[in-house]
């Protein structure tokens, strides 16, 4: 459903491209994530899909149509971005905030249609936010708060929901909670491509994995092709073993110490 | 605006309501509320209709209109800048429209229409000098940054008013008093017509435009994500908060602290949306100047204070109290 064709992105002034050739495609049903260190595109990736930076060379389709040709209104209703970090300049409920995702369906002057509070209503209980809706925004700890973004995000009514890093500062409990919503939007009929630096959930849950390094693909495939030892620690330059998780199977980084130090 | 608290609108006209009565009321001769309410209806005592309708209305009306106008262009830039402490006056903006009309004065360009338009090329100046500076600084995403640009593009508006009216001939222009401290002294009706003309129409606009105001305020990543061009309805906001903030300088010299108080007042009034804290702190900024320019004809009388003394003693501790209670971060 979003699909980056061989595409190189460049920020202005800039004399190096900060994505160099990238081609990935996030089907709707899964969870497709990008990994890689800091520096190595990801967030770029995002930028490119908030239509704030255009690439320079290759394509960028949304269900098959080039981003650029679709008004930013029109890449809203199909596409919602969880940016990395957000804080309204003035607190207001949980129940307005989420409104607000349906911006790009309104006009300036009428009030909510119906359509629009439907939209409100599912968005809520798939986040699971109904408890929150009269808290102030100010008023959520991290993982509401994370939650409540994800509301707005499909209160917009599109299938495709892109986050970037949307586990930061979250503890395990929140983190996890964020992830299964994830995978129950996926499974429901959601394209999600996630940026995140947690690379032991992200083998847990995601179908397929872009890993980034210098704004290459180093390696993509399922989360077993692309969480192999030697991949990773040429990337990430850190010496590290890849081990099988005993309970449930799934590979598991673990950075190793006493070698190297920087 | 379903579920809005009506009381909010209605502690906010009772209280215009009352500041109006109030305004027209004190002066020289005073009058009791039903003495100028009969004046405004067409009858009473003839001496009591002149003194209400004539002498103390177009003033009364002009301070509705500055404040209005400034109010809601500080509700404008604290959601496009997403910055709690912008307002006009310490953003440098009103400083940059005074420059505009007093240069229009002093060439002579004096129509009443033209002054207005001569303070907003000013105003759009200073607003671009701001943005500049504060990027030079470290970007705008820095209130304290910002402030401090505003601050410095300020002083040297303040300087550009002091060499424009030294140079002016004798007689020609209002004192560096009025321009710099405000006053609402000598309102006409012609006058206060063009400057209601274009303080009406950039309200309308903005209250047009809240759905806008909420998605900026989130910031420029959630509002692109929603779907709105942030530059171009930056642009166009910035734009016409700036034209309120120009007309209200045409017609009273620089008021400041007004859109820093005012819309503070009207979100903890209990406002939900930008386009209900527009329109909320139109009649709170109102109340609030004609409230202000009251004291300033009462307190050392038969002198007057400027306004802008009254609003700044008022704003200066409002404005640390804001700053202590966390709003910059």
């Amino acid at each position: 459903m979003i699909r980056f064709r061989d595409v190189v992105l460049r920020y202005a002034g800039s004399r190096h491209a900060a994505v160099r050739g990238v081609s990935l495609n996030a089907p709707v049903g899964r969870i497709t994530a990008v990994v890689g260190p800091n520096g190595s595109g990801k967030s770029t990736l995002v930028r490119t899909l908030l239509g704030r930076l255009a690439p320079e060379h290759g394509q960028v389709t949304l269900d098959g149509s080039p981003i650029a040709a679709l008004t930013r209104r029109e890449v809203a209703t199909v596409l919602a971005v969880v940016p990395q970090r957000e804080e309204p300049t003035f607190p207001l409920t949980a129940r307005d905030f989420i409104a607000l995702g349906r911006y790009p369906h309104g006009n300036a002057f009428s009030g909510p249609s119906s359509a629009d509070r439907d939209a409100i209503e599912s968005a809520v209980a798939r986040a699971e936010v109904g408890a929150l809706t009269d808290r102030r925004t100010d008023e959520l700890s991290g993982g509401e708060w994370q939650r409540v973004r994800i509301a707005r995000a499909l209160a917009q009514g599109g299938r495709a929901l892109v986050l970037d890093e949307p586990t930061t500062f979250l503890d395990v409990a929140h983190e996890m909670a964020v992830f299964e919503l994830l995978d129950a939007l996926a499974r429901a009929g959601h394209c999600i491509l996630l940026v995140s630096h947690q690379l032991n959930l992200v083998a847990r849950f995601a179908d397929h994995i872009v890993l980034l390094h210098h704004g290459r693909i180093a390696a993509a495939g399922t989360p077993a092709e692309v969480m192999r030892g030697e991949v990773l620690e040429r990337v990430y330059e850190w010496p590290l073993v890849v081990t099988r998780d005993p309970a449930v199977g799934a590979p598991v980084l673990v950075p190793l110490r006493g070698r190297g130090t920087r | 605006m379903n579920g809005a608290p009506r009381l909010l609108w209605w502690i906010l006209a009772l209280a215009l309501l009352a500041a109006v009565t109030l305004g027209l009321a004190v002066g020289a001769v005073p009058l009791s509320p039903a003495e100028v309410w009969r004046a405004l209806a067409g009858g009473g005592d003839p001496s009591a209709s002149a003194i209400v309708n004539d002498l103390r209305l177009p003033r009364v009306a002009l301070g509705i209109i500055v404040g209005a106008g400034l109010a809601v262009s500080g509700t404008a830039l604290q959601s496009t800048l997403r910055n709690p402490l912008a307002e006009p006056y310490l953003l440098g903006v009103s400083g940059g429209a005074a420059v505009g009309a007093v240069i229009a004065v002093v060439l002579g360009l004096s129509g009443p229409g033209l002054v207005p338009i001569a303070a907003f090329g000013g105003a759009m100046l200073a607003v671009l000098l701001v943005l500049m500076v504060a990027r030079a600084a470290g970007g705008r995403a820095d209130p304290r940054v910002l402030l401090m640009a505003g601050v410095v593009v300020g002083a040297f508006c303040t300087a550009a008013i002091m060499v424009a009216l030294a140079t002016a001939p004798e007689g020609t222009v209002r004192g560096a008093l009025w321009w710099m401290m405000g006053s609402l002294g000598d309102a006409q009706w012609s006058g206060v017509r063009w400057i209601a003309l274009y303080v009406a129409g950039g309200i309308a606009c903005l209250a047009w435009w809240g759905r806008d105001l909420d998605v900026l305020a989130l910031g420029e990543d959630a509002a692109a994500s929603l779907g709105i061009d942030v530059e171009r309805h930056t642009r166009r906001i910035f734009l016409v908060a700036s034209l309120l903030a120009a007309a209200t300088v045409a017609g009273a010299g620089l008021v400041g602290f007004v859109g820093l108080i005012v819309p503070a007042i009207a979100r903890a009034l209990g406002t939900r949306s930008a386009r209900e804290t527009v329109l909320a702190s139109a009649m709170a900024g109102g109340t609030l100047v004609v409230v202000a320019d009251v004291i300033a004809r009462i307190v050392v009388r038969p002198t007057e204070l400027p306004l802008g003394a009254v609003t700044a003693l008022v704003g200066v501790p409002f404005f640390l109290w804001r700053l202590r209670a966390g709003v910059v971060r």
